[in-house]
Order: structure tokens, then sequence, then C-alpha cells
């Protein structure tokens, strides 16, 4: 089954850290994403730009309406993501509970449809 | 045997088999019943087969067989293509005691799996391996039937689409995953113990399911020794069911209920299993709690509690499993053993930290300690307080009588 692995955090506490500190969290992304590589997990991942960047398009009555920033404000937001192949909802949750971000944030494992 | 009594015995389990074969409940559930429909036609004519769980399993793993390939052939979904498939591969089912214990172990672990809520884990546990209708679980829970059916519809939705596995924890999950089933089994028991509301005989019958589940576990799990504590506690509990309340519907507090209503094979039960999961686990979270029950039970009138003991097993549990309610206890058990002074100066300092503000048995219990302080306006305002939190009429009824005691008092 493949699941998506939706990242959230506080991009606030990430901008808190200091370069050291940011280079060693993103050294354990790096050999997480070796992991899941090497044991046949990993179909695709990516980290996203800031919240500040995001925009948001709807089409009402037919009209694209394009808005500054995320579809809704939350108090933790989307910073990445992991699309993975997984036996089954304990495999996923158990590689969810690796993503470095899942000590201090948040990962929604949502099943794919098939 | 009757084919009413192997139903009662033995559709638990040959439906928990039938789960695991199909990954389907609703599947499983209909073709279960049809082939209990099945022998109710054949036998009688036929003559019982040696093996009937054998006769039955195999039965509704064809019926099932031909349901699918209907659907197929209507709906062509490749979900069902696939599970036909794997059915059909299956070598004869010879279901032994082993394998069916299996199943049914698989189901618990199933039902009561943390990615469902827990109220989901409650309804699908009863309806999945107690047999409990729809109906009888929401009037149990005080939620509208069409809410509960809901509630299952969606449990088993999650399984499937989100992809629950049916299977016992792997070791390394096993203990998390076995404190999650056993909060089940202690809920559904005191929401029946409790009786907070609503129709006394589901409320029974909820007390029997759970003690009927925590029999099961410590049948399928006998190296574990918390699920035996668990029902050690929850047998104790329940012997004294016929005291608790009198004709009248009202409270009878354990220091004035009739002992010789209390059940005593129960209470022996319960002792002894007790006795072992304390034994052979050491100082468990419920090993603990039956250890301080027993001890209740074990006193032959009120006066001959052992409050001491029971102060210090609460210490121990308190150490290791604080939290707000066990730390009351405690203070009611010292309050007990050494006075009521001391008891409250415990209790006193958990309200201070504003903790369990609106859990009505702290403000009783503080009314109750100043009451037999004989100060009478304090106690007064503190069973004013508790009558303001109660959610039940027996409790209710209780704390009115005593704040009208107090109030004539200190007038």
């Amino acid at each position: 089954m493949q699941y998506l692995l939706l990242i959230y955090g506080k991009e606030a506490d990430l901008k808190s850290l200091s370069d050291k500190e940011k280079a060693a969290f993103y050294g354990e992304y790096v050999a997480f994403t070796e992991s899941i590589t090497k044991s046949g997990h990993f179909r695709g991942g990516a980290g996203l730009q800031p919240v500040a960047t995001a925009t948001t398009v709807r089409v009402r009555d037919g009209k694209p309406v394009t808005t500054d920033g995320p579809f809704a404000e939350t108090k933790e937001q989307l910073g990445g993501y992991y699309l993975i192949e997984a036996k089954d909802m304990d495999d996923a949750t158990a590689i969810a509970a690796r993503i470095p971000s899942a000590r201090f944030g948040s990962v929604e494992v949502r099943a794919v449809k098939q | 045997m009757s084919l009413e009594r192997l139903y009662r015995d033995e559709s638990g389990r040959i439906l928990a088999t039938l789960i695991r074969l199909l990954g389907d409940f609703d599947l499983a559930e209909e073709v279960v019943q049809e082939a209990f429909a099945a022998a109710l036609e054949q036998w009688p004519v036929e003559g019982t087969p040696a093996n009937p769980r054998a006769w039955l399993v195999s039965t509704a793993r064809h019926k099932a067989v031909d349901t699918l390939r209907r659907r197929i052939r209507f709906e062509g979904k490749r979900e069902e293509l696939e599970r036909l498939a794997t059915l059909e591969d299956l070598p004869p089912l010879e279901p032994t005691d082993s394998t069916v214990a299996d199943d049914r172990l698989r189901l618990i672990f199933t039902c009561c799996h943390p990615a469902l809520a827990i109220e989901a884990q409650v309804a699908l546990t009863l309806r999945t391996l107690c047999g409990l209708s729809t109906e009888e679980i929401a009037r149990a829970f005080l939620v509208p039937i069409p809410t509960m059916a809901q509630r299952l519809v969606r449990a088993k939705q999650k399984i499937r689409d989100a992809g629950i596995p049916y299977r016992v924890p792997p070791v390394e999950l096993l203990p998390e995953r076995l404190d999650a089933v056993m909060i089940v089994v202690y809920l559904v028991f005191n929401e029946g113990y409790a009786a907070t509301s609503g129709d006394a005989r589901v409320r029974r019958d909820l007390t029997a399911e759970a003690i009927r589940l925590g029999r099961l576990l410590s049948e399928l799990m006998p190296a574990r020794t918390e699920p035996r504590a668990l029902l050690a506690l929850m047998l104790l509990h329940d012997s004294r069911r016929d005291a608790r309340v009198d004709v009248g519907g009202d409270i009878v507090l354990l220091e004035d209920q009739d002992r010789r209503l209390w059940d005593g094979a129960q209470i022996a039960e319960g002792i002894a299993l007790a006795e072992s999961a304390l034994r052979e686990g050491g100082a468990g979270f419920y090993a603990l709690q039956a250890a301080i029950a027993a001890l209740h039970a074990q006193a032959k009138r009120a006066q001959d509690t052992d409050w001491r003991q029971i102060a210090e097993l609460y210490a121990v549990l308190l150490r290791l499993h604080p939290s707000p309610v066990v730390e009351l206890n405690h203070a009611v058990a010292v309050a007990m053993a050494e006075g009521p002074g001391q008891g409250l100066r415990l209790l006193d300092a958990l309200e201070g930290r504003g903790e369990l503000r609106d859990y009505h048995p702290l403000s009783a219990a503080r009314a109750d300690l100043l009451r037999r302080l004989g100060r009478w306006a304090d106690a007064a305002e503190a069973y004013r307080r508790a009558l303001s939190l109660v959610a039940n009429d027996p409790e209710r009824r209780f704390l009115a009588r005593r704040l009208g005691e107090a109030e004539a008092k200190s007038s």
C-alpha cells in the first residue's frame, strides 16, 4: 500500500536553530531518506519552501481566484512530504515516527487510494 | 449439543477466523450467519458433523466465495478479485483450538488499534467480540442508534482503507498495544459498573462482557500477568453488585454494605488471580489496584479493613503511576488509616494545585472528611460544590442528604 506522509511543524522553531543545529537536522533527514530508500519503502519526497511562499487557488463560478498564503492558517505548517510503499498502517507509522520532524511537529499518515 | 448452544459458544470464534480470511467484517458476519442457517436446515436431516466448527468455517468460506463471485460478475471490483483468488488458493481449513485462539486475539488487537478513535475501539470490540447489537451498544453509551451505526461503519472503513493490519502485534509493540486493549476492556467495565445513568440491565451486560473479555485475554495470553490482574480487579468490584444499591435505587456506601450479599465465589477467584499476578508480575498498574480491592473484599466487617496496607499500596501506585485520581484515593485511605485531618491535608494540597476541579469525588471526599471533623459549615460548602458537579441520580440523592445533615448541624 502507498502512504503519503505529510510533515507539519512550527516554522519558527526551525528558524530559531543555529546554523550548526540546522546542518545536523538536515543531516538526519539525509540519513533517513537513504535508509528508507535502501529498505525499498521510498517512492518520493521533498522539503517545501516556507509557508510564506504559499499561494492558494480556488475556482468559483468558473473564475480562478488566487490568494497569497496557505489554504488555512494553522499552528503547525506543512513543510515537506514523503511518498512511501508500506505493508500496512503499522509499517507506515513506524517509518513516520523516524522522520526527524516528528520529534517536534506532527506527521500525518494518509493511505493513497488504490 | 444444540445448535443454539453451539451458536452461543462458537459464533464469535468462527467470526474471528472468517474476518482473518476475508479481511472484511461485514462479509464475514454475513457468511457466518448463512453458515449457521445452513446448519439449521441440513444437520437435522444429514446428522451433526463430526467436527461442527470445521463444517461451519468451511461452509462460511464457500458462501464467501459465492458472494464474491456474484459481486465480481456484477461490479467487477479488483479488490474482490484479489480476495477471491486468495480464498480459493487456501488449503482446506482444519481450525484447531490454537489457530482459533489466534484469530480471536488478532481480532481484539485489530479492534483496539490506536489508529482508531477510542470510542470506535470500544464500539467495534463490543460489536465483533461480544456480539452486542448496534442498538444495545448505543443504549449503553446513551448515543443515538444512527450515530453508533455510523461510528461502526467508519471504524471498519478505516481499517480497510488505511490498511490497519489484522494481526497480533509483533513483540516490540505488544506491551503498549496490550495496554490499549486493557484500557478498552476496563472502559467497558466502568461504563457498566459506574451506572452513571440509563438502563440498569444493559449496564449489567456491560460488566459481564468486560469480564468475559478479561477472561479471554487472560486465557489467550497466559504468560502476561496484567490481563489476569485486570480480570481480578473487575471480578472483585463486580462481586459487590448486589449490595451497592438498595431497593430504592440509592447508593449504599462500602462501609454500610451487607457483606453477606457479596459474591463469595467471585471474591475467592479474584483474590487468587490478584495474588498470582502480583507474585509473577510484581507491582503492575492493575495488579496493585486488584490487591487493594482484595484487601477490601477480605474484611469480614468494614471495621476489619486493613486501611494501613491499603494506604501503603496506594502510595506505591502513586509512585509508579502518578495521577490526580490515584492521589485522591491515597488521601482517602490515609484518612481512614491515620485520621481525617491527615487525609484532608493531602486533599487540600491536591485541590490547591487546581487538578480535578470538575471531578465531584474530590469535593465529596473533602466534604466527608470535614464532616468527620465536625466542621459542618465547611462540609456543607464542599457538599454543595460536589452537587454542582455530580452527573447521576443515586449519587446526587446521597450528596443532597449529606448536605442536609451538614446544614442542619451548622446552623
